[in-house]
């Protein structure tokens, strides 16, 4: 007896430790944003009174409502309103973007007989290599120069100047067998017949986990955002974000409640995709590993 | 490459060329136009520039403030990796173990993931509000009084505790995914080779996770590099000031708003090189030296 149940309690202790670990982990995630949850909740006056407490208020919808759809407090003009569509526009349109030019590009590198290829191979890669922010002042100032200031054009395409999109779409084209193009053939398909009949349905989940990614990035974009909209109307969320805490840093009676709540508007979307969509995410995330 | 191609010609360019397009203009333009300016120095007033060879190098690293930033940033680099490093792979061995609950607690330790770096910046800002931020509380019960935007530690503190907590989560998943992807009958053999947990996890999960391990660390060093902007500019709250800041924030505050475009570009040129410095080291150096199964 003694001897089957020793080593049965030891498991247990350390089953017991490894959840302890992760509660632990998961706490330091997610109290940081439950403090946010708590602080949209409450009046101004008692977040300057008490700060963060364990008191839910009821100023939640007064609050929502407020950030929203009444302009002013922190940025002049705009409303949460503007702020969620233009966080949407640059994340849907960017995603998009990207993925239509990647399966392009990659579709031209992966199945076409071209003298140029590796030129071209190379030309695109090498933009995996350099993000944007170590050319961020010539873009601004090229930008500039095409009149794309606060222009969702401005915004959304010279963020898409990169590869990794291609990349990916790559590596999964390579991985669809040959015998598909050959019996494609056969059956006397062309090479655009092949590509949208047979590659783009092929690729849904991929391009299911590519959309994620991408959308989720350019949605976070704020160095860019930040240089190129000046124009109050085209802040995204998270580019409004640092007028938020500087409009707290000014005012003798800072709009805590409403700035926390559109901190929360500007989170929730993005995560609430990775949670839904979290096998396709870890998929997309995973397998695009340079 | 395939074997069954396609032969027509024009339909591949056209394919091509919308992307290549885009790179052209908005990645080759200024990047090249960086290299370019980073030899001329610019008239602050706007009335043109001169050449000036590797002058603005020079001045680059004879400047202190400069070297300052240069050693804060490798600092920073080096903490946040090493801690985002270490908690993510905690967390990923515990989670591949346990089997109640083991969904949930993924979700809840990824989730941050998809939270913008600025807002996490914004989120220390409240923490450590001067008057009532939970944390300055926590350290005044140790007797510190803790000043974010003040004292230069505690800015940094602060900085490097939020670049930790937004990147645990994409190091918690590649680990994780390292992790299932070891397959059973290895698992197994370890088990019957080796009785102590900890010495099945160095002999064999350990050097198994390697791969991940040096791809994440160039993800990690490229993130502290570059990512982190949106939260180094709220946590400074836009106001720079004796605070610490990385090279890619000197580049901003010297190019954007000092409108020094030479001494910025560079400043861009050299994170270029470290760049490609580190993506060399990536396929050479660190490659060879790691086994695949």
């Amino acid at each position: 007896m003694k001897f089957s149940q020793k080593p049965l309690k030891r498991i247990r202790i350390s089953t017991v430790m490894d959840h302890l670990v992760l509660i632990l982990g998961a706490l330091f995630m997610l109290v940081p944003m439950l403090m946010v949850l708590q602080l949209a909740s409450v009046p101004d006056v008692e977040i300057i009174q008490r700060g963060p407490s364990l008191h839910i208020g009821d100023q939640l919808d007064d609050n929502f409502i407020k950030a929203m759809f009444e302009a002013s407090g922190f940025s002049g003009e705009n409303t949460g309103l503007s702020m969620l569509m233009n966080s949407f526009i640059l994340g849907i349109g960017f995603a998009i973007g990207k993925i239509v030019l990647g399966m392009m590009a990659a579709y031209a590198i992966v199945y076409f007989r071209l003298r140029f290829a590796t030129l071209a191979f190379w030309a695109i890669f090498t933009t995996l290599l350099l993000p944007l922010e170590v050319r961020i002042l010539p873009s601004y100032e090229i930008v500039q120069s095409l009149g794309m200031l606060n222009t969702y054009q401005g915004l959304i395409v010279p963020l898409i100047a990169s590869a990794t999109a291609t990349f990916f779409f790559r590596q999964f084209f390579m991985s669809v067998p040959e015998e598909l193009v050959e019996a494609a053939r056969i059956d006397g398909a062309g090479p655009v017949k092949f590509f949208v009949d047979i590659l783009v349905p092929l690729s849904r989940t991929m391009i299911a986990a590519m959309f994620i990614i991408m959308f989720v990035y350019g949605w976070n974009q704020y160095l860019w955002p930040t240089m190129i909209t000046t124009d109050e109307d085209m802040y995204t969320l998270v580019r409004g974000i640092k007028q938020i805490i500087q409009v707290f840093e000014g005012t003798n009676l800072p709009e805590y409640g409403r700035g926390n709540l559109l901190a929360m508007i500007a989170v929730i979307p993005p995560v609430l995709i990775v949670v839904f969509f979290q096998s396709w995410f870890v998929k997309g995330l995973t397998e695009s590993d340079k | 490459m395939k074997r069954a191609l396609f032969s027509n010609i024009w339909l591949p360019v056209a394919l091509l060329l919308p992307q290549l397009a885009i790179i052209a203009v908005f990645f080759y333009w200024p990047a090249g136009y960086a290299v370019q300016s980073s030899f001329y120095l610019q008239d602050p007033f706007g009335f043109g520039s001169s050449f000036v060879g590797l002058g603005n190098y020079q001045n680059l690293f004879r400047n202190s403030e400069y070297l300052k930033i240069a050693n804060f940033t490798v600092w920073f680099t080096a903490i946040v990796t090493f801690f985002s490093l270490a908690i993510a792979l905690v967390l990923a061995v515990k989670a591949d173990r346990v089997i109640r609950g083991a969904k949930t607690y993924r979700t809840l330790l990824m989730w941050v993931y998809a939270v913008a770096p600025p807002v996490a910046g914004f989120i220390a800002v409240i923490m450590f509000n001067q008057s009532w931020g939970p944390l300055t509380e926590f350290f005044a019960l140790f007797g510190y009084r803790f000043q974010v935007g003040v004292n230069f530690n505690d800015t940094a503190f602060a900085m490097i505790l939020t670049s930790i907590w937004k990147q645990v989560p994409v190091n918690f998943i590649f680990f994780l995914s390292g992790l299932q992807s070891i397959p059973r009958s290895v698992r197994e053999a370890a088990l019957i080779d080796n009785r102590s947990a900890s010495g099945r996890f160095w002999t064999v999960t350990f050097p198994l996770l390697a791969p991940t391990g040096f791809f994440l660390l160039i993800i990690n060093i490229t993130y502290a590099l570059f990512d982190t902007f949106g939260i180094v500019d709220t946590v400074v709250k836009g106001e720079p000031g004796n605070n610490p800041m990385t090279l890619v924030y000197k580049v901003y505050v010297d190019g954007f708003r000092g409108n020094d475009l030479g001494g910025s570009s560079a400043q861009s040129v050299v994170l270029m090189a470290l760049v490609l410095a580190l993506t060399f080291v990536q396929f050479r150096l660190v490659e060879r030296r790691i086994h695949y199964t």
